[in-house]
């Protein structure tokens, strides 16, 4: 394993340099809170934060994204067909990605890129990506990563592991992604492996000692489904909810989209927009019917996918990283930790 | 104000174990600070979760609309008003309410206090008029009167217009206080920076909808924004469709809006939306000498005709 030290002077310097072969993406203080945005020229990420308001998802699944473009002018010989609309799919780099957040893109990547279905936008901005993570000293009393298969070190998805020793940063390299990318910011002073393994280590364990909120996940597999989905709780845990999408947005492994077609004149666009299951209009047929017409059936599709469905579907845990922006953001103060621990201990 | 919370369970338990209705809608303790969880009481051991102190800015009248079981229910002075337009909207039953008033001494804005601590607030605690805020290595006293939220500061209807119990003495009602220098302001400005100003004061807005569904007046089954026959709005970021969302909304609100500030309180960007609003306001206040949810006597101006109703705009 290799390790890596940068002063702080140069890493300015080092960013500089990535300008000419990266689009580089941070956390920049906009008015009152911190959100990952493309990064001016000489532009700097701002990481005197404890976590942005909104997750870094955007970077490679955008709210809005066009994917074709029509003409409807019938003097053209193309028109009434769908052209694929050229993108960027250069380099970029997120750096001061939390590894909650990181963690996150290997959660929805079952969704994206499956044997059988594959996302080109997804997949080839996830590719084009190298993800600069920020170990976390500072968790949030929101915070739940450790309970939920991560941590504030946690190194799965990350390209390279960004450590703020206070005097310098060390930087843990984790793949050949983030190999290429270290050389060409030119940052190469490579630190004795053992020694800044081992203050990492130590690090770690300060970070993760300070995760205080407990959640169970081990009895959700073992639910009956049915059980879980008739339970007598849901009424109450979805009382308060006003069925914004604030929660889904804000989440980093929330990945619904809604497919839209706009038309200016002749000219038209085929986009797709976040969705949210919390919306009325998110399972509304055609016919008019709604199979999850009130808002208990919508809290409950939102709990138990994350907590069930996608627990049983993909054994790869909870679709959620532990990051605590919906219990943050929640206008009315509803918390997947309580909903968790009811779906856990349910039935006894 | 922690006084007034013997009295809610007081009169909560007495109206179920009386079965004089089937629930109480009111507040528990927020599992963050600055947050209290709307719930209902059904029994009188769900009372004891009940909570009262100046984190419960969310507005309850929101959790009635077409509610069919007889509901107690628990109201500030904005919540009453905005009971009042829903029982003059047929949206709730008068005779299905039971309202227990509670005179209301203002709530803490938590993105105003959010925003001045750069580290995580782990703890706030309210002693009088005082609000401690804790955090890892620090403690800092402020004033509650200097970090209310903004249309409790200017709030002149702090008592519950209608009630059926009430949990303490009516509080005074602040006086000469100037409900409209922000909106004075805008319509002060050029069509060009007014526009510039508008938006500012939405380009962080992510299309969540938090501040509408916040809102008691937000009961329509199909929204404005998710009419797909035809569609009026576009779902993107698209600006202009962000614009055209939050200038619709709130005319849509005029005359009804009672300031109680839910939409401000829920947006999770922190957006002024009450800058729409509030000019709506105003021009009913200066039209109509209309202040919504005020009597069930009187229909509000926007679902009425009278002859004598100003018509200068009218070129």
């Amino acid at each position: 394993m290799k390790f890596i030290k940068i002063d702080k002077e140069s890493w300015a310097k080092g960013l500089e340099r990535l300008d000419d072969s990266f689009r580089l993406f941070g956390p920049v203080k906009q008015d009152k809170f911190h959100n990952f945005k493309e990064l001016d020229k000489g532009e700097l990420p701002d990481l005197s934060l404890l976590n942005t308001r909104l997750s870094p998802k955007s970077v490679v699944y955008p709210q809005s994204e066009v994917m074709f473009e029509y003409t409807l002018d019938e003097n053209k010989e193309d028109h009434h067909i769908l052209k694929e609309i050229d993108k960027d799919y250069s380099p970029r780099a997120v750096i001061g990605i939390r590894p909650c957040d990181a963690k996150a893109f290997l959660v929805v990547k079952p969704n994206f890129d499956a044997p059988e279905y594959k996302d080109p936008y997804w997949i080839k901005s996830y590719e084009a990506t190298t993800f600069v993570g920020y170990a976390c000293d500072t968790p949030c009393s929101t915070c739940f990563c450790t309970p939920a298969g991560c941590g504030p070190f946690h190194e799965e998805g990350l390209d390279l592991l960004l450590v703020d020793t206070n005097d310098h940063y060390l930087i843990k390299v984790i793949t050949e992604k983030g190999e290429n990318f270290l050389s060409a910011a030119g940052w190469g002073a490579e630190v004795d492996a053992d020694a800044a393994s081992d203050q990492i280590e130590t690090m770690r364990h300060t970070a993760e000692a300070k995760i205080t909120s407990r959640v169970s996940t081990d009895e959700l597999k073992d639910k009956n489904i049915t059980d879980l989905f008739e339970a007598s709780f849901w009424e109450e845990a979805a009382f308060a909810c006003i069925n914004c999408g604030t929660c889904t947005y804000a989440c980093p492994t929330c990945w619904c989209f809604d497919i839209q077609d706009e038309t200016y004149g002749y000219y038209g666009i085929r986009m797709r927009n976040w969705d949210s299951c919390m919306y009325p209009l998110f399972t509304l047929h055609g016919s008019g019917h709604n199979p999850r017409d009130t808002k208990i059936q919508r809290v409950r599709q939102r709990f138990m996918h994350k907590l069930k469905y996608y627990v049983d579907k993909y054994e790869n845990g909870i679709q959620c990283v532990g990051c605590g922006r919906c219990i943050r953001l929640c206008p009315v103060n509803i918390d997947i930790r309580r909903v968790c621990e009811l779906m856990n201990s349910y039935g006894g | 104000m922690s006084a007034y919370i013997d009295k809610i369970k007081e009169i909560s338990n007495r109206l179920l174990k009386e079965s004089k209705v089937d629930m109480v809608i009111g507040f528990r303790k927020g599992t963050v600070p600055m947050m209290n969880e709307p719930c209902f009481a059904k029994t009188p051991q769900d009372v004891d979760n009940f909570v009262w102190d100046s984190n419960c800015g969310i507005n309850l009248a929101n959790y009635l609309t077409n509610r069919e079981e007889k509901i107690g229910i628990i109201a500030k002075g904005c919540d009453s008003r905005n009971i009042v337009t829903h029982i003059i909207e047929n949206k709730i039953k008068r005779d299905r309410l039971v309202i227990i008033g509670v005179p209301c001494k203002a709530m803490i804005d938590r993105h105003k206090i959010e925003t001045m601590f750069e580290t995580e607030i782990q703890d706030v605690i309210e002693a009088d008029d005082k609000i401690i805020v804790k955090g890892d290595g620090f403690e800092k006293t402020l004033n509650k009167s200097d970090v209310l939220q903004e249309n409790c500061a200017i709030c002149i209807h702090r008592n519950p217009v209608k009630h059926d119990e009430v949990v303490g003495d009516p509080v005074e009602e602040q006086k000469d206080v100037d409900r409209y220098e922000d909106v004075r302001k805008i319509e002060a400005m050029p069509p060009e920076e007014k526009w510039r100003y508008f938006d500012d004061l939405i380009s962080a807005c992510i299309r969540c909808y938090a501040c509408r569904n916040a809102c008691p007046l937000c009961y329509c089954h199909t929204c404005f924004v998710d009419e797909s026959r035809p569609q009026w709005v576009g779902k993107s970021q698209d600006p202009i469709d962000t614009r055209t969302f939050h200038f619709l909304r709130a005319y849509h609100c005029s005359g009804r809006c009672t300031d109680c500030g839910a939409c401000e309180r829920a947006c999770p960007m922190g957006i002024k939306v009450r800058r729409f609003t509030k000019k709506l306001e105003k021009d009913c206040l200066d039209l109509f000498g209309w202040e919504a949810g005020m009597t069930l006597e009187e229909r509000p101006p926007l679902d009425t005709y009278r002859s004598d109703d100003p018509d200068e705009f009218i070129k």
